[in-house]
């Protein structure tokens, strides 16, 4: 990265279709880009393979919150109706897994939900309500019907002025520099 | 959402041997609409000055909401004594409306992630609504619960948390199982509401014109910017939501009817609960959200989103389901007969001929008959018939859920201790009020949130597949 680079987050460029915007990022990723992404309105069918992203890490979170979800169940029946306070009901045991199971249930659902739910959060970083790209003018286009791809300085393939002409190779259409 | 393997290149090399006939596909989508059209149009309704049938449907609402407002405080000022419950009926109206509203709620979540998990395409039209009124329904259900306890301010004791006394809520009681289901539902659902919205509110964040508004939208839609890198995540959540709501939609309704089921009541204690439930919640479901989206697709004009193909198929899932309940109804008989118990076989034949015999006239007219309309394409395709049809079944649901409870309480084992129900004025002025408290918060839903998906109504319109040329 030269200095010139300093203040400049990347170059964004915009495409008008799914298709065009789909083989430009297969090129971007053929290329061999690590810092880059691709805005669209809407998630675009095989994306993930046209810019080799690997599967989201989110299911480890889902499965570490059910898991946490199942034992907070089980403590929390144990200690209340066998340790804490021991119920006599119907001279069965204090506890088992049985008896309280539509409890555990319920509470593996909710603790895999909050997994998946902040796991989206944490690996998407938001919120974040200040980025570089929400000061270009065409971005707001983005979640309507325009898609734009957007190469980082922080990349190692990142020059300027190559950059530029790598992207109007794509056919891409209006090309910007964004600043930090 | 979910993406599924690119089948198109593997073409199996009998399809060319047998030549199979192309068969279209029904439109989601009519007129080719373009994802500009998509976006103004859902925009546009929250953007749009108030309308004015908006303004008096708010202030209608409101006032409606207060009845439900003035009967719980003239409960909980009194007793609940001024509820028409006493013995043999200890359980009345109250969980009449708490099973009738959490079960129209159903619904919701079936669009949303059972029938996401069907890959059914068609819910995109529906299910941002379909989901705010389950999220809505379920908090109007929640009132009665609460309220029923007597004390409300000792309703925190059905909360794992312990009393004075250092005594903890008994985990062996389906009402305390109940506590565990409806709440994690709602919780469960508003993140799953929430999370589907991000986009679409970046979408309205992203149009914003004034200040407020767009400070509004900024802070809703947690800066989202929609790059591939998030859409990846955001999908593989949505679907992780969709693959545990649905357990969760079936658990509800089934634990619901436990709170029958597992007592020794006739006509309650039966195995056939739990499905007999769940299917008459998502019919009672979708009744309630064609008598929503109905009136809404003729006011916002959203004729080509929402068009006779979903219509349609909503209609015969409320056949299906209904032809279901119906069964179920006849199975409970059945089986009644066939358990040779006296008490078993008089709980149904006193439904049928007993004192209440007119409730359950209206149930089997409502619930039974009514749907089976939905056989004719001419039916399906009156919208104004439709939408009186589904009034039908959300009256034969309520008056389901009154045969159910009121019923096997009056009329139990001993003659000696029958009695005879009815509610009194607070408990009409209550329920009535629900309707309005319902309408309110989807009334605020309509004005300020995306009604309808944008981002999934933009992946299945034609113009969304990257290979097509």
């Amino acid at each position: 990265m030269n200095e010139r680079n300093e203040r400049i987050h990347g170059v964004a460029c915009t495409f008008r279709r799914p298709s065009d915007v789909f083989h430009a990022a297969e090129r971007v990723r053929d290329a061999g880009w690590k810092c880059w992404d691709v805005h669209t309105p809407f998630p675009i069918h095989g994306m993930d393979q046209a810019m080799g992203l690997p599967r989201s890490p989110i299911p480890r979170l889902t499965l570490l919150g059910g898991v946490t979800g199942f034992l907070t169940g089980c403590l929390l029946t144990w200690y209340m109706n066998s340790y804490d306070y021991p119920l006599i009901v119907g001279g069965k045991p204090y506890w088992s897994v049985i008896f309280p199971f539509p409890i555990l249930y319920e509470c593996t659902i909710l603790f895999a939900a909050f997994g998946t739910f902040f796991g989206q959060f944490i690996f998407n970083r938001l919120p974040h309500h200040h980025h570089p790209l929400f000061d270009l003018p065409q971005f707001s286009r983005v979640s309507d019907d325009t898609f734009m791809i957007v190469l980082e300085a922080r990349d190692t393939n990142f020059h300027l002025d190559e950059s530029r002409n790598f992207l109007l190779s794509l056919g891409g259409q209006e090309i910007t520099v964004i600043r930090d | 959402m979910a993406h599924a393997h690119d089948s198109s290149q593997e073409r199996p090399a009998i399809l060319d041997k047998v030549r199979p006939a192309e068969l279209p596909r029904a439109k989601l989508i009519l007129n080719d609409r373009s994802f500009h059209w998509i976006t103004d149009k859902v925009c546009a309704i929250v953007e749009e000055p108030t309308p004015t049938w908006w303004k008096v449907l708010f202030v209608a609402a409101l006032f409606i909401a207060s009845f439900t407002f003035l009967g719980m405080a003239y409960l909980v000022s009194t007793g609940t004594g001024t509820w028409g419950l006493r013995s043999p009926v200890g359980w009345g109206w109250a969980i009449v409306n708490f099973v009738f509203w959490v079960g129209i709620g159903h619904a919701g979540t079936l669009i949303s992630a059972i029938l996401c998990l069907l890959r059914q395409k068609w819910r995109t039209s529906i299910n941002r609504a379909a989901e705010a009124m389950t999220i809505f329904a379920v908090m109007c259900a929640g009132l009665f619960p609460l309220f029923h306890v007597g004390r409300v301010w000792f309703a925190w004791w059905l909360f794992p948390i312990p009393n004075q006394n250092g005594i903890w809520p008994q985990f062996r009681s389906p009402l305390e199982w109940d506590v565990f289901a409806v709440s994690t539902y709602f919780t469960v659902s508003t993140l799953f509401w929430y999370m589907g919205m991000i986009p679409d509110l970046g979408a309205i964040r992203d149009r914003a014109k004034t200040w407020w508004r767009k400070a509004f939208y900024s802070l809703l839609a947690m800066g989202w910017r929609g790059g591939n890198r998030q859409w990846s995540n955001f999908e593989m959540a949505y679907l992780l939501l969709a693959g545990l709501s649905t357990p969760l939609v079936l658990s509800v309704h089934t634990i619901v009817s436990f709170d029958f089921a597992v007592s020794n009541v006739p006509g309650w204690h039966t195995t056939i609960f739990p499905p007999y439930f769940v299917a008459g919640a998502i019919f009672s479901g979708f009744a309630m959200v064609l008598t929503l989206m109905l009136p809404l697709r003729a006011i916002y004009r959203l004729h080509d989103v929402i068009n006779q193909y979903h219509i349609d198929n909503m209609c015969k899932i409320i056949l299906a389901t209904g032809s279901m309940v119906g069964y179920a109804y006849a199975t409970e008989f059945f089986i009644a007969a066939y358990s040779g118990n006296a008490y078993e076989k008089f709980a149904f034949i006193n439904r049928a001929f007993g004192q209440y015999y007119w409730a359950y006239w209206i149930m089997v007219s409502c619930n039974v008959i009514t749907p089976q309309l939905f056989w004719f394409k001419k039916v399906r395709e009156n919208h104004s018939l439709v939408w009186i049809i589904c009034l039908f079944v959300n009256v034969g649901m309520w008056f389901e859920r009154f045969v159910i409870t009121v019923t096997s309480l009056a009329n139990d084992y001993l003659p000696s201790s029958w009695g005879y129900y009815s509610p009194t004025i607070v408990d009409i002025f209550t329920f009535f009020g629900t309707f309005g408290f319902f309408s309110v918060l989807f009334l605020l839903f309509i004005r300020f949130l995306p009604l309808l998906p944008m981002a999934e109504l933009k992946i299945v319109s034609p113009q969304a597949d990257p290979h097509a040329h």
